[in-house]
């Protein structure tokens, strides 16, 4: 085989490569929302569960997952973008940020079942409330923060330092500037990562088993932050590994399918269109 | 154009001072997350190394005989230990190929309209929560690998290791994607200038170039791959005991601590052993981090 014949095959190769990872995905998906689609009712969805006979739903974990996602963004978005902001903004290259620069990046790649026996130790027995809402939320904030984090610093990164110049250059302060030119610029970039972090903690288990725990309230959509936290994601683990009930395998179908497409309105219904307008405006990353 | 009439020299050291203090709120947050990477290896550290005043390290790292309710009880790790590696080592052979492959793909040869598609959807690779990739492992999967290899239960190492490498996909994927895309262009043209077709050019020049930032990503994705809990305990069988091949159930230590932690009462030997687990994989998967940061700089003085 001469070097051209050569040349063919390796770019048919990497063709099929390319579209065997888009067609892996899309057999995935279409998957399981072709399992799922016809279990999802409004009885299914918002419907009490049920521990033993048929027919329960999944009113109550959908509810939980929402909850604890809102509860641990409020806590993570404005701690995150700080510290993003004082990285891209504030920081030089001294020995204390380089030391927070590596503690975002350990705290990326920490397993989450690490972070899940963490928080056990610390929002579960140390605080005593046991397995709850907040104490899965609080867990799930330790998830949440090297990636908003990371993703606030390269947004700023991506605003031209003309824009602070101007600003700067007419007198206003540096947090004038930043609350009035930098941030506004980066708010569509910032939004996507929200969107895309809320996106992957809405579908976490790991960390939620031992810190939100298996069980919910007795009451349906109970706001209290000491009850049972269970999100759609534990359940359907739970199920599996030790549910009861005669229709287990058409929940975890339904759940499935819930669990793809809130993903889905996330990850296309709003990132999608942010990545537009971060285009559309200007100061696009990449 | 009114809000200029209102400066005033007290508003103006109002924000002055405003300026100074606000700066002092980010570099708290900023310090928080240094000091909970700290307080996570704290505590696990120090719940999981209690199990030392009972257990010797010897028995835990060196014996494969898991038996905590037993009398004695026995609490020998290595199972757990060389499972999450065989696990590890089996995604990673299985998942870089197409992951190098794809990104040199997505990097070099896609059309900008098939590479917008692209980034979107590694995205969704990474939003497909873990336990659906582990149902999908456990209902499509697992039957399949007992009908084609004619095994038992078709769980084990290699199913495990074959959902795995499909959830590290986009990690090697899109990290190998940067690090391409970083090669500097007159390194390509020159070798295209030479006479090499498009794929000796590629894969003699521009693939070494980048090997540095593939590494990093390979590593990244062993550290993910290692950590990962949810999709592995589903599929890897749950049996404290050397896999004999890849196709028997075994254990992890992921997989281990979620079977087992609910049955334990926190602060016993028992928890304090699964804590300890805990603490290994923290050590491995900081490890992976040291190892990158060290790639990365080889990777500068090139």
């Amino acid at each position: 085989m001469n070097s051209k014949q050569m040349n063919r095959l390796a770019m048919g190769g990497l063709w099929f490569c390319g579209f065997f990872v888009l067609a892996l995905l899309v057999v995935f998906l279409a998957y399981i929302l072709y399992k799922g689609m016809p279990i999802l009712s409004p009885a299914f969805i918002f419907g009490r569960s049920s521990d033993i006979t048929a027919g329960g739903g999944v009113g109550p974990q959908l509810f939980n997952s929402f909850y604890l996602l809102f509860l641990s963004m409020a806590v993570s978005v404005p701690v995150a973008v700080g510290a993003g902001i004082y990285l891209a903004e504030y920081a030089r290259d001294t020995r204390f940020t380089r030391a927070i620069r590596l503690s975002v990046e350990c705290l990326a790649t920490v397993p989450s079942i690490v972070l899940g026996l963490f928080g056990m130790i610390v929002f579960v027995n140390t605080t005593g409330f046991g397995f709850s809402i907040i104490g899965g939320a609080l867990t799930l904030v330790l998830l949440n923060l090297p990636m908003l984090v990371r993703v606030t610093e390269e947004t700023l990164h991506t605003i031209p330092a003309s824009y602070r110049e101007a600003s700067l250059a007419l007198g206003a302060t540096k947090l004038q500037t930043l609350v009035r030119v930098v941030l506004p610029a980066a708010l569509p970039g910032i939004l996507t990562g929200i969107t895309l972090t809320a996106g992957r903690a809405l579908g976490e288990t790991a960390i939620l088993i031992f810190t939100a725990g298996a069980t919910v309230s007795r009451y349906m959509y109970d706001t209290d932050l000491l009850a049972g936290g269970e999100t759609l994601a534990v359940h359907l683990w739970y199920l599996l590994s030790a549910g009861l009930v005669p229709d287990r395998d058409a929940i975890a179908n339904g759940i499935g399918a819930l669990l793809i497409f809130t993903i889905l309105i996330f990850n296309i219904g709003l990132a999608l269109p942010l990545r537009l307008l971060q285009r559309y405006t200007g100061v696009s990353g990449k | 154009m009114d809000k200029a009439v209102v400066f005033s020299a007290a508003g103006h050291r109002r924000h002055i001072l405003y300026d100074k203090y606000v700066r002092y709120l980010f570099i708290a947050s900023a310090a928080l997350v240094s000091l909970l990477i700290f307080s996570i290896i704290f505590f696990v550290g120090r719940q999981g190394l209690l199990t030392f005043s009972t257990v010797s390290p010897l028995e835990f790292f060196t014996a494969a005989r898991w038996s905590p309710t037993g009398s004695p009880p026995i609490f020998g790790a290595l199972s757990f230990i060389s499972g999450s590696i065989y696990v590890t080592l089996v995604a990673v052979l299985l998942g870089t190929p197409l992951g190098v492959f794809g990104a040199l793909f997505m990097a070099k040869v896609a059309p900008e309209g098939v590479r917008s598609i692209m980034r979107p959807a590694l995205d969704l690779y990474v939003a497909i929560p873990s336990v659906v990739y582990g149902y999908i492992g456990l209902v499509v999967l697992a039957p399949a690998i007992r009908e084609i290899f004619g095994v038992r239960t078709g769980f084990g190492i290699f199913t495990a290791g074959l959902v795995l490498a499909i959830m590290i996909l986009p990690t090697i994927l899109s990290l190998s994607d940067d690090a391409l895309r970083a090669v500097p262009k007159p390194l390509e043209e020159a070798s295209l200038a030479l006479g090499a077709t498009y794929w000796q050019t590629l894969w003699h020049v521009v693939t070494p170039a980048a090997l540095p930032g593939i590494m990093t990503a390979v590593v990244l994705a062993m550290a993910r791959a290692i950590g990962e809990t949810m999709a592995v305990q589903m599929l890897i069988g749950n049996t404290p005991l050397v896999a004999e091949s890849l196709f028997t159930p075994t254990s992890t230590l992921t997989s281990n601590i979620v079977v087992e932690m609910g049955n334990t009462m926190f602060g016993s030997v028992w928890s304090n052993a699964l804590f300890l687990m805990a603490f290994v994989l923290l050590i491995l998967s900081l490890g992976m981090i040291l190892l990158i940061r060290r790639l990365g700089r080889r990777g500068a003085s090139v």
